[in-house]
């Protein structure tokens, strides 16, 4: 009989994600007995400094949340915004909208699927080690990531923290020329995409389905950006604005991070699996045919396969930003005036990593007087615990540093973002 | 880049408060970022990679600010272990957005967004390195120009002087041909204050600056701020506009508590 053993395992400063976040894991006779996805992230406090903000300023503060997904931040201020005033976009305006949130899924998405995700699976420890063995790979993935930059940088100014996005519309319209080279390397980006989708598919994953709340946004016309109702696969179905009677956050002691829970049920799952298994039926055929050619269901169930899920999802925002920019008509104006009014707007976006929430309360000079902002990070946390907890047992005979690696691909699954949420990664395994 | 032919020199990429965006700056370098990873050693940057290869490193580039306990002394021991310590990006350079909390009481900041105070740590003020460590470059900007980047590695590789402007924005916006949006449409613009490096990009898209890279050398807040009454921007307008990317900036922070007090 083996002498009843704890092994600690602690991973102290998780690497590929954006942030910082450890990992604390305690294993007594090969049973997980404890899980810390720590966040140590310094608080950075935005939903108080915008405290006293003029509403046209709201959209520059937001995007300084996450530099690697600010036009989601800015997307959801200013549709609360808008909604809390009581503004409706034209058409031409809402398809810019839609055509700068392409830009930052396709950044987004292959920069984790290129540089951050492929790695683990190819048993690299980063994209440059593997670029010395495939460098046509991440050649191709550094100019598909290119081209989503580039169509941010075209509407947004700069990939960056863009600063053409503003309550309202746009300070400045790009002209139909302004699009002509974009649109030539958006058509190599369409083949590209395919070929992310079939390297995706070839990759080796473990069996590991797990039972989700998935909840995204539904829109009736198309695949989500910017509007919808917020749904899931376990029967919620609900305006945006009714989002805080059932959903909550709670703080817990190893996290800067608010972590949040359905009230009714507890733990649930945003991002590309939950998009993918609840608007399936939006995407085109063509982007349906290279879900299923990849071997994708029409739901998925397993976590490690989001890298899949985020190629198809790539090459949709390919296709949607090549119909908007060539049914492109120039607004007529950049955008439209609003007034101030003492009111409260609600916005819910997809951005790259799952549904993101705002609210604003204006008073009638409109500053802002409340805010509350809950981003995907912090809604996917207790998912990434239940995640590890479910997968320890299945790999507890590896070495530690074989458990500690599969770990920390698990985590990156859900490519969290942890500036984001803090409002990253170090693993520890504690082994009795 | 490296004149050494013996061994390749060591780049370490450090994080304190900040969005991540100046670091993503590197990945974003998509046309020269495998030619720069053959030329020196990326020994340690998480973002990007999982392998940590230890110090003493070549360059440091530091993104952030320090806000807690913890940080401040982190940072000391970056210093110890690095040749060169260049600060990347508004947060780094003078505290960032998050030193907007500098101007209210921290305890009001953390009871708006915990529920739980006492779990939370933070320092009073969010501050910039140099008021820690010594620094040998400060790169600005909120986000950094990529380009700018790539010049400063090379510079301090090299052993020559960074080849980065310190004039105003106003001289890029003339340069690059745009109309004075304060003169033409009467839109507040703090280009005339504003450390140069983004291409004047926002007069360019019809609006104002907003000063993402800080005060230029010597500027003129004073007669900026005079212009800006005259426009008949109001008090807490004043206040405001110098309260953002850079509050912490010594001559915003003067400029806004000026008219705070008046």
């Amino acid at each position: 009989m083996n002498k009843s053993k704890t092994k600690i395992i602690n991973v102290d400063y998780l690497a590929r994600v954006e942030g910082e976040g450890s990992l604390y894991l305690k294993i007594k006779d090969d049973k997980v007995q404890d899980i810390k996805f720590k966040i140590f992230e310094p608080p950075r406090f935005f939903e108080a400094f915008l405290r006293e903000r003029h509403f046209s300023e709201v959209p520059d503060i937001t995007a300084r949340i996450c530099g690697i997904c600010p036009v989601a931040y800015q997307m959801g201020a200013v549709h609360a915004i808008e909604n809390a005033l009581g503004a409706s976009l034209d058409n031409n305006l809402r398809e810019l909208r839609r055509l700068i949130y392409c830009g930052e899924w396709i950044e987004s998405h292959v920069l984790h699927v290129y540089m951050l995700h492929a790695p683990d699976f190819l048993g690299y420890q980063d994209a440059i080690q593997l670029a010395k063995d495939h460098p046509e790979v991440v050649n191709e993935g550094l100019r598909l990531k290119k081209i989503g930059n580039e169509i941010v940088t075209l509407l947004g100014g700069r990939e960056i923290h863009p600063i053409n996005v503003k309550v309202g519309g746009f300070y400045k319209l790009p002209t139909k020329k302004d699009f002509n080279s974009l649109l030539e390397n958006l058509k190599w980006a369409r083949t590209a995409a395919h070929s992310m989708i079939k390297l995706t598919s070839t990759l080796t994953y473990p069996d590991f389905e797990q039972d989700y709340e998935f909840v995204a946004l539904r829109h009736p016309d198309e695949y989500p950006f910017n509007e919808g109702r917020i749904v899931s696969n376990k029967g919620l179905d609900i305006d945006v604005a009714d989002f805080e009677k059932h959903f909550e956050e709670e703080q817990v002691e190893h996290s800067t991070s608010l972590h949040c829970k359905l009230k009714e049920r507890g733990k649930y799952k945003v991002g590309p699996l939950a998009r993918y298994a609840l608007n399936f039926d939006k995407f085109s055929s063509e982007v349906q045919k290279a879900a299923k050619d990849a071997g994708l269901k029409e739901e998925c169930y397993n976590p490690f396969k989001s890298i899949i899920i985020r190629s198809v999802e790539t090459l949709h925002a390919v296709n949607e930003a090549i119909r908007i920019i060539e049914n492109y008509v120039e607004p007529k104006k950049p955008y439209i005036e609003i007034n101030p009014k003492e009111s409260v707007g609600y916005g819910c976006t997809e951005a790259p990593r799952g549904i993101c929430y705002h609210r604003y309360n204006l008073d009638s000079n409109g500053l802002v007087t409340n805010a509350n902002i809950v981003p995907p990070t912090s809604q996917n946390q207790k998912s990434i615990e239940s995640d590890l907890r479910e997968l320890i047992p299945l790999i507890i005979n590896l070495s530690d540093e074989e458990i500690t690696w599969k770990c920390e691909q698990a985590i990156r699954n859900y490519d969290p973002c942890i500036s984001c949420s803090c409002h990253f990664l170090k693993v520890s395994i504690d082994r009795e | 880049m490296p004149l050494n032919k013996t061994s390749k020199p060591k780049l370490a990429v450090w994080k304190f408060a900040s969005c991540d965006g100046c670091q993503l700056s590197l990945l974003d370098c998509e046309d020269a970022l495998l030619a720069i990873a053959d030329k020196i050693v990326i020994a340690s940057f998480p973002e990007a990679s999982r392998e940590i290869i230890k110090g003493p490193y070549e360059i440091s580039l530091v993104e952030g600010s320090i806000t807690s306990a913890h940080d401040a002394e982190r940072i000391h021991k970056i210093r110890r272990m690095s040749k060169t310590l260049i600060t990347i990006g508004a947060c780094a350079t003078s505290g960032g957005i998050q030193a907007l909390k500098n101007f209210k009481d921290v305890n009001d900041f953390i009871n708006i967004v915990y529920a739980k105070p006492d779990y939370i740590s933070s320092l009073k003020n969010s501050t910039p390195i140099a008021e820690h460590v010594k620094v040998d470059f400060e790169l600005r900007g909120c986000p950094i120009n990529k380009l700018a980047l790539v010049e400063v590695c090379n510079a301090y590789l090299n052993r020559r002087k960074p080849n980065i402007p310190t004039h105003s924005v106003c001289i890029e916006c003339k340069r690059r041909g745009n109309i004075c949006v304060m003169v033409s449409k009467g839109i507040p613009c703090l280009g005339p204050v504003t450390h140069a490096g983004c291409d004047a990009i926002c007069p360019a898209y019809n609006r104002g600056c907003y000063s993402c890279f800080g005060p230029s050398e010597d500027p003129n807040v004073k007669s900026l701020s005079n212009q800006f009454e005259e426009m008949g921007m109001s008090k807490d307008e004043l206040i405001r506009i110098y309260r953002g990317i850079n509050a912490n900036a010594e001559e915003f922070k003067n400029e806004s508590i000026f008219h705070e007090q008046k």
